[in-house]
Order: structure tokens, then C-alpha cells, then sequence
């Protein structure tokens, strides 16, 4: 955790004239990190269809998209977090614990059902974003604390997660996870409204503005006026409302509250955030890098299963060192736009 | 953090009850802690369960040690939880050719991780905590390709070393003193330790003053790969088993909550291994304790949230002073 922050796009404003071959480099640079994600992934989705019969299937594909969409909806409130300066390690928590709310509370209608994780997983977010900015206190240690104290009352909800909450298969709530719209899952459309929506607020709005301007540099935003306090509760408080709705979406697909999934699913979001070309110190991002992030991570996944002789243990393997060659490869950019 | 990094170096106020409980804070809780169990808890004050405590933290405090060393240098370790799953992978690999080289191809492991992690802090200049989740990630995959499932370990030099004990105390627990006592030595007597304060205080004034700091970060997470690995070692021993997919899950929260709870400041530039210690040992009571009085294991996490906010809390008001 550095204490001064190098901000790169800043420093790209000083860049040499136009024309100088510096600068082009200096492009390039940007240019690999913001879409070297999404290259990736069209060359493995190319070599996957290739490779096998079974890759470019409707149903694969639409299989991915499914899994795909409850991952992405929470790595779109950690890319807002992120941005900011800031961390998330709640998430996979707080997801379960929406699940599990969704699940028990779709016994009282739909209303409640979506409500009930909502609010409760909002109020969490709020509290982490609270104790963030009002006490100075590491984002890295508010969110750990968080993060078991969202799994103690899941725990506590599930009489120490013995009890299953199943969601009727014939209720409105469950049509929201299992239902189809032209052939595509609900919550792969939910999941696409939600990043229209996050990449217009994240690039077109003024607080979308602040939230860079906070990741970038908080004591220049702060003394140009931006409420900084205000844009880091803002941001965690919608991480944890987007990982309650995507554990209240992932309950209604699979009909039931389970309590076991979803634990490192913090670690794949901010893997799919960081991959997507969004910096971890904050100001400098994508909505769109998350989205392809995870969709990077999934295919892997999804091609990994479909060498049939490779153990799933090889997928954190192949994510691991991924994540290892895109950090470096965005480090080495980051620092190259810095010196050009 | 900013206002942190410039006021770090002030040591806190030890004249004011407040410093002083700031400084002091976990010794007092592990105090009244230990006051409310032997009053309130039935069968508490007795060897047995002294024993059964010292061996459950034993683990956690070996690899809170090594997180210690990286927070001081204002890092963190999250490998540590997926270095264990590897060591005991290994453990179970190698014990065919005895114990000795199974703990030194594990203590290998560890190092390796260590190894990459810290060249990828010290030469790439990845931030910490990416550069240690990467390899949380990726070394749970790795112990989890080569042992891909539970596996009972069947070795009567691993059964002693798991529960044997000399006078009374558990082999496990002496490992974990020495441990201790050594990387309390290495902090505030050599000059690595030296080192290793000065570059959490400050990188770049470190690096001003011509210290070897690529050497002693790579040094620092070797350590930290090494000890976790010894965790991971000793924990096969004590459970008779290899369980790669559940060894050292969320060991990388327990321990640093040791670290911070005892009074390590996130900031770095300071290590506190006594405060470490009893930092474990206060965490490892309370989970005890809530399980004793019969509360559900949904409360120990919640009070170890709480514990860990407030520990924060308090260090932070110490830095800002």
C-alpha cells in the first residue's frame, strides 16, 4: 500500500507533442492495457471454438453467460470501489448472506425476497463505507472484518448453515433467476442493464467523476471541493447492494439459499477488475474491463471443463498465473506511461 | 493514510492511560480474558485444556509470525492460507522418503512461493496484496493438483510430533515459542531486522540510504513462504491428514488479525512479535471461550470482526499521535 499515489493518466497529460514517437509509444501502452483483456479473450473464445465442437454451442455459451452474470454484477460494484482507491473483500460474504435472505424471505412474496438482501446487504456496504472514510481506518481490514461478520450472521440466519431456504420454482422471484427472454437468461439481462447503467454513471456523471477523482489523488479532490467522504460510502455502498442482487439473482437460478458458495468470490471479482485494465491504486478504469475480465475468467473455467482429463484444480493455476502475467504486464505499462 | 505515513514514526505517549493501553491494550484483554475463564468457564483451568489451546495456536501463531515481518515492511502476505495446502500436499507426497525430507521439500514449497511473491513486490513493483493473491490463487491450485483429495497421513514420527508433548508441553508448542523467540531476536537485534523497519517507514528513504531493498523484501516473503510452510507441516501432524482443499482456509485473516491486534501497525515500520504472540493466543481464547458458554460459531466471527475494528481502530489512533 503505497502512501503516495502514482497516478498514470495524469501523468500521460504531460506527455511530449503530438507526433513525437514517445507519445505513440506512450498510446500503444495505453491501448494494451485498457483492451489487452478483451484480446485475450476473443483469441481463446477463437482457439476454444476451434479446438472444440462443444465450445460455440448455444447452450455453452449460454452457460457462460449465466455464471458469468452473478460474478459480473459483483465485480461491477468492486470496479466503483476499486476506482476509488479502495477494496472490497466483502463481497463473497455478503453474496451468500443475500442468497440466503433472498431464499428465506421468497416464502413472503417476491417483493420481499429482492428487498430484504437489498437493504440489509446495502446497510452492510454502508457500514464498510462508513468506517472507511469517517475513520481512516484501511479498506483491506474494514472489509475482512465485514466479511466475517456477514458470514457470522448468515451463520446465525441458517442455525450455523444446517438450514436450507428453498425458493418456490413456480413464484415470480424465481422466474427472475430462471426465466428466459429470447432465449438469454434473465439475469444475463439484468446483469447487461446493470453495466449500461454502472458505465454511464461511472463515465458520464459527476459523481462518476469523483469517485476517479478520489482514486487519483484524495487530497487533490478534496481540496477541489469533491465530497470525499460521501463518494467512498457511495461506493461501498453500492458494492455490497450489486453482491446482495447477485446473491438474491444466483438464489432465485439455483432455487435454493446455498450457504457455501461464493467464498473467494471476492478474490475472483477484484482478479476480473484488475485483469479488465482497472488499476489497483485507484484512479483508472473500465466497467467494460470487468465485464470482459470475467468473461476471461469464465472461458477459462469453461475450457478447462472441457478438457475433460484436466482437473479443476488446474483452473486456479491457470488464474493464478494469469493474474500474475497481467499484473506485471499492467505494472511494466503503467510504469512505461509514467517515464514516456 | 497519508496523515498516517508522515506522524508513523512517533512512538506512542506511554505516559497517559490511553498510551499506555494503546501499547499495552492486548496484554490487559488477554488478561480479563483469562480472569473471565478461570471464574466463569467449567474445566478451564486445567492442564488438558492448556495443552489442546497451546496445540490449536501453535499454527496460526507460526504463520502470524511471518505476516508480521511482511506488515512491518508495510506489505502483506494473503499466500500464506494456500502455502499451508501446499506444504501439506507435499508433506503427504514426500513422507514415503521420511519425515525430514518431506518437512524440507515442503519447507522448499514454501520458499518458492515466498520467492515469487516477493520478487514479484521487489523487482515489478506489484503491490502486495495483488502480488499475494495472485499466488493465494494460484498455490491452492497447485496443492490441489498434486494431492487431490483428503489423504490420511499413517507416520509414527508425524503421530509424536502431532501430539506428543515434553513435560507437559506439546512438541507443537515448543516449536512455536522458539519460532517466536527467534524472529523477535532477528527484528530488534540484527541488522535484517533493522533493514526491514527502515523499509516500512519509508521505501524510498530506504532505498536514499543505499539499503539492499529488493534483498531483504525477497528475504522477508521467503520467511513468511517458510514459516507458513511449517504451519502447514505441523498441522498435518496434528490432524493425521492432508487436506489440501480446506488446510489454511482464511489462515491469512486469522493471522494477520494476530498481527494487528497485538499492535503491528498496517502502516509499517514497526513489529510487535510479543504483542503477536498474545494477539494469537487472545483470538484463539475467544473463539474458545464463545464455544465453551455454547454460543454458535456465528458469533465467534462476528466478535472477531469486532475485535479486529476496534485493534485497528486503536493503532491508528497510535499512529496519529
Amino acid at each position: 500500500m503505497p502512501s503516495t499515489k502514482e497516478h498514470p493518466a495524469a501523468a500521460g497529460r504531460t506527455a511530449p507533442a503530438p507526433g513525437d514517437p514517445a507519445r505513440r509509444g506512450d498510446r500503444v501502452a495505453a491501448l494494451a492495457q485498457r483492451h489487452g483483456a478483451l484480446a485475450a479473450l476473443v483469441v481463446l473464445a477463437a482457439v476454444a471454438s476451434l479446438s472444440f465442437d462443444s465450445f460455440a454451442t448455444g447452450d455453452n455459451l449460454g452457460n457462460i453467460a449465466i455464471s458469468s452474470s452473478f460474478l459480473a454484477t459483483v465485480a461491477l460494484g468492486m470496479t466503483f470501489v476499486i476506482v476509488s482507491g479502495g477494496i472490497d473483500l466483502s463481497v463473497g460474504s455478503v453474496f451468500v448472506l443475500g442468497g440466503v435472505l433472498a431464499a428465506w424471505g421468497s416464502q413472503y412474496g417476491t417483493v420481499v425476497a429482492l428487498l430484504l438482501p437489498l437493504v440489509v446487504c446495502a446497510a452492510i456496504g454502508l457500514v464498510n463505507g462508513l468506517l472507511v472514510a469517517r475513520t481512516g481506518l484501511a479498506p483491506f481490514i474494514v472489509t475482512l472484518a465485514s466479511m466475517l461478520a456477514a458470514r457470522g450472521l448468515m451463520l446465525a440466519i441458517t442455525d450455523e448453515g444446517a438450514d436450507t431456504f428453498l425458493v418456490n420454482p413456480d413464484s415470480v422471484f424465481a422466474s427472475l433467476g430462471q426465466g428466459k427472454l429470447l432465449g438469454i437468461g434473465t439475469p444475463v439481462w439484468i446483469t447487461a442493464v446493470l453495466f449500461v447503467g454502472g458505465a454511464v454513471l461511472l463515465r458520464s456523471t459527476r459523481f462518476g467523476q469523483r469517485v476517479y477523482a478520489v482514486g487519483g489523488n484524495e487530497q487533490a479532490a478534496a481540496l477541489m471541493g469533491a465530497p470525499v467522504a460521501r463518494t467512498k460510502v457511495s461506493v461501498y455502498t453500492l458494492s455490497g447492494l450489486l453482491a446482495g442482487l447477485a446473491g438474491a439473482l444466483n438464489a432465485a437460478y439455483l432455487a435454493s439459499g446455498v450457504t457455501i458458495l461464493g467464498y473467494g468470490m471476492e478474490l475472483d471479482a477484484i482478479a476480473a477488475v484488475v485483469i479488465g485494465g482497472t488499476l489497483l491504486t485507484g484512479g483508472l478504469g473500465y466497467v467494460s474491463g470487468s465485464l470482459v475480465g470475467v468473461l476471461l475468467l469464465k472461458v477459462i473455467q469453461n475450457v478447462i471443463n472441457q478438457i475433460g482429463s484436466l482437473d479443476s484444480a488446474y483452473q486456479q493455476v491457470v488464474s493464478g498465473a494469469f493474474l500474475v502475467l497481467v499484473v506485471v504486464a499492467q505494472t511494466w505499462l503503467a510504469r512505461r506511461r509514467r517515464v514516456g | 493514510m497519508t496523515e498516517l505515513a508522515l506522524d508513523k514514526r512517533t512512538l506512542p505517549d506511554r505516559s497517559t492511560v490511553v498510551g499506555w493501553l494503546q501499547n499495552y491494550g492486548v496484554y490487559l484483554g488477554l488478561a480479563v480474558l483469562l480472569l473471565f475463564n478461570v471464574f466463569f468457564t467449567d474445566h478451564f483451568v486445567s492442564g488438558e485444556n492448556f495443552r489442546t489451546q497451546a496445540v490449536q495456536v501453535s499454527p496460526v501463531l507460526i504463520v502470524a509470525l511471518g505476516m508480521a515481518l511482511a506488515i512491518g515492511t508495510e506489505g502483506i502476505d494473503l499466500s500464506v492460507g494456500a502455502v499451508m495446502a501446499l506444504a501439506t500436499s507435499i508433506t503427504s507426497l514426500y513422507l514415503g522418503y521420511g519425515p525430514w525430507l518431506a518437512l524440507v521439500a515442503a519447507l522448499v514449497g514454501g520458499a518458492v512461493i515466498g520467492l515469487a511473491g516477493g520478487s514479484l513486490i521487489a523487482f515489478v513493483g506489484v503491490q502486495p496484496i495483488v502480488a499475494t493473491l495472485a499466488l493465494m490463487v494460484g498455490g491452492r491450485g497447485i496443492a490441489l493438483v498434486l494431492l487431490p483429495q483428503l489423504k490420511d497421513v499413517r507416520d509414527p514420527a508425524m503421530a509424536t510430533l502431532g501430539s506428543g508433548s515434553v513435560a507437559g508441553v506439546p512438541y507443537l508448542a515448543l516449536i512455536a515459542a522458539t519460532l517466536a523467540l527467534i524472529v523477535g531476536f532477528v527484528v530488534r537485534r540484527t541488522t535484517f531486522g533493522r533493514r526491514l523497519l527502515a523499509i516500512g517507514d519509508s521505501r524510498p528513504a530506504a532505498q536514499l540510504a543505499g539499503l539492499p531493498v529488493h534483498r531483504v523484501l525477497i528475504t522477508v516473503y521467503v520467511c513468511s513462504g517458510v514459516l507458513a510452510a511449517v504451519a502447514g507441516f505441523l498441522a498435518t501432524a496434528r490432524l493425521q491428514a492432508s487436506d489440501p482443499s480446506s488446510l489454511g482456509n482464511l489462515m491469512e485473516l486469522s493471522a494477520i488479525t494476530a498481527v494487528v491486534v497485538g499492535g503491528t501497525p498496517l502502516t509499517g515500520g514497526r513489529v510487535r512479535i510479543g504483542g503477536t504472540v498474545a494477539g494469537a493466543v487472545l483470538i484463539q481464547l475467544l473463539t474458545a471461550t464463545l464455544i465453551k458458554h455454547d454460543l454458535p460459531s456465528s458469533w465467534t466471527q462476528i466478535a472477531q470482526a469486532v475485535v479486529i475494528v476496534l485493534a485497528v481502530y486503536a493503532a491508528r489512533e497510535r499512529g496519529k499521535r
